[in-house]
């Protein structure tokens, strides 16, 4: 039986798995304790929980359970490594290297570090999403301290070659931060095989509850330091003060725990599904996939649709939840820069959507989906004078537009 | 966004949806908006010429819901009026007709923009001066 309207934006976020709320319900109530409390078994109960979260997560991406830093989320982590190591790393340099087709977390705090006077290299990658390594390693300069590249794009889910980045950066003795948000829990993430020195990733994208983050700071060769961004008690080492969200790190514990042990089979199921999705989507004349098909996120499919409004699109797919390339809330509208950073003209920009499988999609659900679109994108060409002009031989970029 | 009742009406049935011939004397066609904006409106009239009265109109659009909405309401509005009537159609009618949010105000003046441009065309066809 289908529930309409069907979730398929689990990039945006994904469904708790009903065993995180389990395991996160006794922290709530009778296990309320401050794992800060030395004196009482409220307090021990509760760090218990912490420490014992700390090591699940620890253990999904390889790292030693100190090497880990509860936050918010990957907002905060993000914000965390690049503003942490900027300040920290202040006397080596003053030049941080991004792409720009990261997450806002990571350009807006590149942002904030120019306003204080530091310099940032923002990347563009290649038309496919992957970045050219080549200017990577042109673009260091004896001022650079930090590489911040993301894992897993969220938009188009195109994976970097996070080993050869992290290669160029132990080259030059810069350190690497990803934003692993979209990766970790999807495929396998290893920071000591792939030499990532910080990464931030959170729980609400992996079946566990929002507001539960982390940032992975490496401790051994090299040894990393973040300065904290907010002040207080010296939670957490002393890199990020506040007592600890215990249900929350609990929730994040459990869905690492969950993805140590199935993702090698969610993600074989979820790449053969969004395979299947994909090829049937393209049979729709005039459709393109976005960024790479090789070096992808299993579960993730960003594809254009030529000549139809994006907006218009959305309306027409009312029972799915996806995303649209086209973040149309204002009169003035704004095609996704992921996509205007590769290379898209703002039309195809406009017409895309994001499919984001996960955990809990069934094939009914996809079959339903396939059909949804190519009778929404097959009504919405009727309907629409550019599908005409096209189909006429109309070059479309020929055409004199009176534009508002 | 939450559309009104009268756009995901005239969005799942649109009326007049179509396309006439663009050569024909009696026919005015109006082709506004620009595919980077998101909105593109083709608006075509088929008048009378004893007695001036749009006889059929079609359009096809390329835009959100209410840029549709706008376009297929247009259309049912221009039937059966004289041209210089059609000419008074003012984009806050169809504001007011669907129901649309601010930021949803340009698609009416979109729609308004392809009747006017639609008139025009079919007057300069007819050897008489365009009107503003
Ligand atoms: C790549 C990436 N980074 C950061 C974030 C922000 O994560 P959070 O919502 O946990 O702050 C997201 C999610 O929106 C993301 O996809």
């Amino acid at each position: 039986m289908l529930s309409f309207p069907i979730y398929l934006d689990n990039n945006a976020t994904t469904p708790m798995d009903p065993r995180v709320l389990e395991a996160m319900l006794p922290y709530f109530n009778n296990k309320f304790g401050n794992a800060a409390s030395r004196n009482h078994a409220f307090g021990w109960t509760a760090e218990e929980a912490v420490d014992y979260a700390r090591e699940q997560v620890a253990k999904l991406i390889n790292a030693s359970p100190k090497e880990i830093i509860f936050t918010s989320g990957a907002t905060e982590s993000d914000n965390l490594a690049i503003k942490g190591v900027y300040e920290m790393y202040a006397r080596k340099g003053n030049h941080i290297i991004t792409v720009n087709t990261e997450h806002k977390a990571i350009l807006d705090s590149c942002k904030h570090i120019e306003k204080l006077g530091g310099e940032v290299t923002y990347l563009s990658p290649n038309e496919d999403g992957l970045i050219n390594l080549a200017d990577l390693e042109a673009a260091i300069t004896p001022k650079t301290i930090l590489i911040s590249i993301m894992y897993g794009n969220n938009e188009i889910g195109v994976l970097q070659p996070i080993e050869e980045i992290s290669a160029i950066a132990r080259k030059h003795d810069v350190l690497f931060h990803s934003d692993a948000t979209q990766a970790v829990g999807k495929v396998p993430v290893d920071v000591m095989a792939q030499n990532i020195d910080l990464m931030s990733f959170t729980a609400h994208k992996m079946y566990g509850p929002k507001g539960a983050g982390a940032l992975y700071v490496r401790r051994k060769n090299p040894r990393v330091k973040v300065t904290s961004q907010l002040d207080g008690g010296g939670h957490e080492r002393g890199m990020r003060s506040g007592t600890l969200n215990v249900p929350g790190i609990v929730g994040l514990g459990k869905a690492c725990e969950i993805c140590m042990e199935e993702m090698e089979e969610e993600a074989a199921r979820l790449s053969k599904m969004r395979d299947h999705l994909e090829t049937e989507l393209l049979k729709i004349e005039e459709s393109y996939v976005n960024g790479n098909r090789d070096h992808r996120l299993p579960h993730v499919a960003n594809i254009s649709f030529k000549h139809v409004e994006g907006e218009g699109l959305m309306m027409g797919i009312k029972d799915l939840a996806v995303s649209s390339g086209s973040a149309c809330t204002s009169a003035s509208l704004e095609p996704s820069y992921v996509l205007k950073n590769l290379g898209l003209d703002d039309d195809l920009a406009h017409s895309s959507l994001r499919f984001g499988l996960g955990r809990f999609t069934t094939d009914e659900e996809v079959e339903f989906a396939i059909d949804h679109v190519k009778t929404a994108v097959h009504k919405l060409r009727e309907m629409s004078p550019l599908w005409e002009m096209f189909k006429e031989g109309i070059d479309l970029k020929s055409v004199v537009w009176q534009e508002h | 966004m939450a559309y009104s009742e009268k756009v995901i009406d005239h969005y799942s049935n649109p009326r007049n949806i179509g396309t006439l011939n663009k050569e024909d004397k009696n026919v005015g066609t109006g082709l506004v908006g620009a595919p980077e904006c998101g909105d593109v409106m083709r608006l075509q009239i088929q008048v009378n010429e004893e007695n001036g009265i749009i006889e059929d109109a079609k359009f096809k659009t390329f835009g959100c819901g209410s840029a549709i909405a706008s376009s297929s309401l247009a259309t049912e509005w221009l039937k059966g009026k004289t041209v210089n009537e059609a000419m008074e159609i003012d984009n806050m009618a169809i504001v007011e007709e669907l129901a649309l949010p601010p930021v949803k105000i340009h698609c009416s003046v979109l729609a308004e923009d392809a009747i006017k441009t639609a008139i025009n065309d079919y007057r300069t066809k007819q050897g008489l001066e365009e009107i503003a």
